[in-house]
């Protein structure tokens, strides 16, 4: 009789119906990466073309292909455009779309690890132990902006910070929604107030001010000679999180489960941490710390390609980049002349994502009947 | 060669003060399936966590296959060993195949992709579980039951020879329980399983191991093991054990009263 029922299932179209549903997932996949990296290029022509002078996007392919050492562009633009296109604005689009792409990727491996949905480099606190690390070193004069000691500090902090976050939460077992993101806020009005109370009291005038500014979170004012590092951090981060997609994966399925599957949880989990670390330290030292790009681009990039970590780290990587790039446009653009610091809009968009995430997770916990 | 030897040496387990498990041996030979019974906090899982590698023991070995588990990679074991565990996982958008996909993992080196072979296995443990049709849907918004029968087609994608299980049968209608345990035993593996249905360890077991605080109090073939005595004195119930006519295995009838010289657990009287 039930072997009736097998060869029944074996031959039903709900098995196609099955397969089918994937291989439909898998063709999206393909054109949502496609689809994501020609957004890539409009935003990044379209971050390049907007601004206090406007120049035409083909004047912008011009000057790009030529300075990419194309010839064949006609060199009718002006000197004053192409200095504002590549020493201005190129630069700033570049260091957002890594900021963008590196936030997202951390975010979306940072909730497989700590296995909660809200978990993200901002509000767990990891961004204020980034700034803290840095505001250190520029308030005790060790070096300048954009070096590579500001964003060892940073990295130091952000390490730091997610340890004493991870730990608190984690004390008497099961890891709530609630304890996390309550001992990451808590953590991080502490880092964030010590690090008012350095930039107050210290007698460096301008610059204090200047890093006020900077702990808004901002992509102004960077240069192409600070890039490589964020660029390098992101590539890395990224690259061993793909490759690593599958732990991530079985983590999904819970400690134990994982552990049976052949995962050293506490020890992947470690190493994992260090480098989200180090890729949230290099992007703060950056860009200062930008919030809820890594909350709200996960999320949305599992709508379309499902929770496998191999789709979802590419596409939350290109998803996350023209996130920020359109992000900092609007932040040129919408109080212009003015400019508003692009950490500012992203909490205006992440503030409320979060909230809904919540209560979406509230509802689902309800209606399966656990805590 | 079907299966692994799986032996637990005394083996103890505490958490703090209490023991959760004292002096448990155990030993399941290649191909048998192996029963656990005992009340609720009797040492069941505990035990079940020590052998597939979660809790570590305090004093005692698990050997699968000669070689300690707790001193081999975490990954190797896997390749041997696979468990059914009672731990919900998070609720992050994957298919049931993709969950089931998760089983072929230490199988797998960082690179490797996806195999026709691998698809092949997928396909058979869902077959076997009765979950072919449940492939495409997602696995967050499956019940309790066909939840439970897929983790068990990701525990048997993992190819054990040695496979653990903590209350397969949770969740799951009788027909399922039925279909789930004599898939089991027609598996090319060792079998380790918990079990709260006695008349069911009974009819698919080699041999149980009954469980009462934490220390084996009975172990050996089922009709050894289920006496009226061992149930009253461990799960304080009274108890008819006969051998059913049609099955040969033992029957567990539980008659409503306190059995003679129990002390009563609690208010509660039984109702007729």
């Amino acid at each position: 009789m039930t072997g009736t029922v097998r060869d029944a299932a074996a031959t039903d179209p709900g098995q196609r119906g099955g397969s089918g549903e994937e291989g439909a997932r898998r063709a999206s996949f393909a054109v949502v990466l496609a689809v994501l990296g020609i957004l890539l290029l409009v935003s990044a022509t379209a971050g390049m073309a907007i601004g206090s002078v406007h120049v035409p996007p083909g004047e912008v392919w011009g000057i790009v292909t030529h300075a990419l050492g194309a010839d064949w562009s006609e060199p009718v633009r002006s000197r004053a455009r192409e200095t504002i296109v590549l020493k201005v604005r190129a630069p700033r689009v570049a260091l957002g779309a890594v900021t963008g792409a590196g936030l997202a990727v951390v975010g979306t491996a940072m909730q497989a690890l700590v296995r909660n949905p809200l978990a993200e480099p901002y509000l767990l606190g990891v961004s204020s132990g980034a700034s803290l690390g840095a505001v250190v070193v520029i308030v005790f004069g060790v070096s300048l902006f954009g070096s590579v000691s500001l964003s060892a500090a940073a990295f130091a902090g952000a390490l730091a910070t997610l340890l004493l976050v991870y730990t608190t939460a984690r004390a008497g077992g099961r890891i709530t929604s609630s304890r996390l993101v309550l001992s990451g806020v808590a953590v991080a009005s502490v880092l964030t107030a010590v690090m008012d109370l350095l930039l107050l009291t210290t007698n460096r005038g301008n610059q204090a001010q200047e890093v006020l500014a900077w702990t808004l979170g901002g992509l102004g004012g960077v240069q192409w000679a600070t890039l490589w590092l964020p660029g390098a951090a992101l590539l890395l981060g990224t690259a061993v999180l793909v490759v690593q997609a599958r732990s991530l994966n079985l983590l999904l399925a819970g400690e134990e489960a994982a552990t049976t599957m052949g995962l050293d949880v506490a020890r992947f989990r470690t190493r994992m941490f260090v480098l989200l670390s180090l890729v949230t330290g290099v992007l703060v030292a950056a860009a200062g710390p930008i919030g809820f790009v890594g909350l709200i681009l996960p999320h949305i990039v599992r709508l379309f390609v499902g929770g496998d970590h191999r789709r979802v780290l590419p596409t939350a990587a290109l998803a996350g980049a023209v996130f920020l790039v359109w992000a900092d446009i609007a932040a040129r653009t919408v109080a212009a002349p003015m400019e508003i610091p692009v950490g500012v809009l992203t909490a205006l968009c992440g503030g409320p994502f979060f909230l809904w995430l919540m209560r979406r997770d509230a509802r689902r916990d309800a209606v399966r009947g656990v805590g | 060669m079907s299966g692994t030897e799986l032996a637990v040496e005394t083996l103890t387990l505490t958490a703090g003060a209490r023991h959760l498990v004292r002096d448990v041996s155990l030993i399941a030979r290649p191909g048998e399936v192996i029963g656990l019974v005992g009340p609720n906090g009797s040492g069941k899982s505990s035990l079940l966590r020590a052998v597939y590698r979660v809790l570590r023991p305090d004093t005692g070995q698990v050997r699968v296959d000669g070689a300690d588990a707790w001193s081999l990679p975490v990954r190797r074991l896997a390749r041997t060993m696979a468990a059914v565990v009672q731990e919900p996982g998070t609720g992050i958008d994957l298919t049931v195949r993709e969950v089931v996909a998760m089983g072929r993992t230490p199988h797998k080196r960082l690179l490797d992709g996806d195999t026709a072979e691998d698809a092949r296995l997928i396909d058979t443990a869902l077959a076997a579980v009765d979950a072919a049709d449940l492939a495409g849907r997602s696995f967050d918004r499956l019940s309790g039951g066909e939840r439970q029968r897929v983790l068990i087609a990701r525990a048997l994608a993992q190819q054990p020879a040695l496979l653990v299980l903590d209350e397969p049968t949770n969740h799951l209608d009788i027909r399922h329980q039925l279909e789930v345990l004599g898939m089991l035993r027609r598996l090319p593996a060792t079998v380790l399983v918990a079990l709260h249905d006695l008349n069911l360890a009974a009819y698919y077991c080699d041999r149980l191991y009954a469980l009462h605080n934490g220390e084996v109090i009975a172990s050996g073939p089922p009709a050894e093991v289920l006496t009226p005595r061992l149930l009253a004195e461990v799960y304080g119930v009274t108890a008819e054990v006969a051998v059913h006519p049609r099955t040969g295995a033992p029957q567990v009838t539980f008659l409503p009263g306190e059995p003679a010289g129990a002390t009563p657990a609690g208010p509660d009287q039984p109702r007729s």
